[in-house]
């Protein structure tokens, strides 16, 4: 979606720091996980923050969600300070959280109880809940498994009902961090589908944490990690235009990009910042026209 | 393998016992034990036994299941059996060697030994047909009184059920880091009980790590879910009582009232 509304996620400043203490507690060091970031991010937009290991990609997400506080700076979440305690509850249902290990946050023993749990805690009424349950599970194409148990299912199957426990919960927006990062490609183009389809059909935002080059070409803003901060920001196109930046921040571009991009450098004028095949055979085929 | 494992030992079939309500069935349950204790007669046992046939036959699990929760009892049965049979003075009946069987010792022995099989069966009545899940709901509102003193009711609840989910996932875990120790060269088959027992370390160590980890990762993710205790919760699937639960405790009362009852009037 481009036509993005009202800003839901606002950080001012932002930074965080993991104090690493010894065993007797005295402190070892400091980490700045997060250093300065200003941001923000949109109603309906499809964000993508891309960045390699400790880029602090996850802890800026976690300020989301209000599971981590900042350690200087503010994060607002659709107008609300994370750092009001008596708001906890309305962000943490207005910014909705999967993470990487679909293991590790799937709660109920069958999808459908699963699901309900959000919205069991939210005290939502019992018929509600099963209307929640249905739309979400459908949402995510996960219908016909509702009575399974989650121990039964493949790793893009339980991210996915992951994504519908917290669709339940009806979120403004949804953060995503590496939900993909456990996953066999087939898994991964499962989940990545899905969220497309939350962005483009549902309206929710999105906020999706990766490390795979391939899953931000279809996000409406990039921002790129490094160090803490806050290294490239633009669209996807903009972002890999700049093939030489991205491999100083040692990230893959994808392979046609690549390809693109050398082509390029060997003096044949195609645009920059080609993102899928077909594109560039269209931009090939046009040059070939051309000459 | 390993994941195929069956967790409880409920039987998947349909019947009427197994559509009850599992707190009807708790209470049921309890009140059949207590029964065999207030009872002091062979009519009441009959009673009970009768009962017992009933609920099973209704219950379409084959009697075999029941029996088959009585071995890991045996022992003890047969310990206790055996002392009651021995110990308790009284009126000779038999004397072989130095042992001798008196006529209370025959009684009692008889009486505990009905007492012990009747309650293991009736307990995997319960156990057969409902599912753990549904055990740990009914147990958390049949407990919920007690919240007044402080008893963490819900919490308890929700640590049995996360411990169901997680048991298959520790299991297939466990499995994997013994293939992996094993494809490093560890030695699991080999070896006196003690050896045995030293080669578990290097298992149990990443799989607490493991699990400790795990337990990390799924409280955030409750958090995230806005998880805050039992308090101003809603249920999903709330258990409500149905026409066939009241009827369960008519004949419950029933059953009781006449195992008290039938002893009094033909004795």
């Amino acid at each position: 979606m481009n036509t993005a509304g009202s800003t839901i996620v606002k950080t001012d400043k932002l930074a965080f720091e993991y104090i690493r203490r010894d065993e007797e507690g005295n402190v070892e060091g400091i980490t700045r996980a997060v250093d300065d970031v200003s941001l923000d991010m949109r109603q309906g937009e499809f964000i993508a923050i891309l960045g390699h290991n400790g880029s602090g990609k996850s802890t800026l997400a976690k300020h989301i969600n209000a599971i981590l506080y900042p350690t200087e700076g503010t994060v607002w979440v659709d107008g609300m300070d994370t750092c009001d305690d008596e708001q906890l509850w309305n962000i943490r249902q207005t910014a909705g959280m999967v993470f990487q290990n679909p293991d590790n946050q799937i709660i109920g023993q069958v999808v459908e109880e699963d699901v309900g749990f959000g919205p069991e805690n939210m005290g939502v009424p019992t018929a509600e809940i099963w209307e929640r349950v249905e739309e979400s599970l459908r949402a995510v194409g996960m219908y016909e498994y509702r009575k399974y148990s989650p121990n039964k299912l493949s790793g893009g199957q339980k991210q996915r009902v992951s994504i519908a426990g917290v669709l339940a919960m009806h979120p403004k927006c949804i953060v995503l961090d590496e939900p993909t990062a456990m996953l066999d490609p087939n898994g991964r183009r499962e989940v990545i589908r899905a969220v497309r389809g939350l962005n483009e059909v549902e309206g929710v935002t999105v906020i999706l944490i990766t490390h795979y080059m391939e899953e931000i070409i279809h996000a409406d803003r990039v921002f790129v990690m490094d160090k803490g901060k806050v290294a490239m920001e633009g669209t996807p196109r903009r972002i890999f235009s700049q093939v030489e930046k991205l491999k100083e921040l040692r990230l893959d571009v994808p392979q046609v990009t690549l390809l693109a991009y050398e082509l390029q450098k060997q003096g044949i004028a195609l645009p920059d910042g080609i993102l899928t095949q077909e594109e560039f055979v269209r931009e090939l085929l046009k040059l070939c026209a051309g000459g | 393998m390993l994941r195929d494992i069956t967790l409880g030992q409920y039987y998947q079939t349909e019947s009427v016992i197994h559509r009850l309500d599992p707190r009807t069935k708790l209470v049921g349950t309890i009140v059949f034990i207590i029964s065999l204790f207030v009872f002091d007669n062979i009519w009441g046992y009959l009673c009970a036994a009768l009962f017992l046939a009933v609920v099973i036959k209704i219950s379409h699990v084959p009697f075999k299941f029941m029996v088959k929760g009585m071995k890991a009892i045996l022992f003890l049965l047969i310990l206790t059996v055996g002392f009651n049979l021995f110990l308790t003075p009284g009126e000779p009946l038999v004397v072989i060697w130095k042992l001798t069987i008196t006529k209370e010792g025959a009684k009692s022995a008889a009486l505990l030994a009905v007492r012990l099989i009747f309650l293991i069966i009736g307990s995997s009545v319960m156990t057969l047909t409902t599912t753990p899940n549904n055990l740990t709901d009914g147990m958390e509102k049949l407990m919920r009184p007690l919240k007044v003193f402080r008893l963490p009711v819900h919490e308890v609840a929700m640590i049995m059920s996360i411990a169901l989910r997680f048991i298959p996932i520790l299991l297939e875990e466990t499995d994997k880091i013994m293939k992996a120790q094993i494809a490093r060269g560890a030695d699991f088959e080999s070896g006196n009980l003690i050896k045995k027992a030293k080669a578990m370390v290097p298992l149990l160590v990443p799989l607490f790590i493991s699990a400790f980890r795990r337990a990390n990762d799924l409280a955030m993710a409750m958090e995230a879910r806005c998880y805050r205790g039992g308090e101003g919760r809603t249920k999903m699937k709330p258990l409500v009582y149905k026409k066939r639960d009241v009827m369960a405790y008519l004949v419950l009362l029933v059953y009781l009232a006449g195992g008290i009852l039938i002893g009094r009037i033909l004795l």
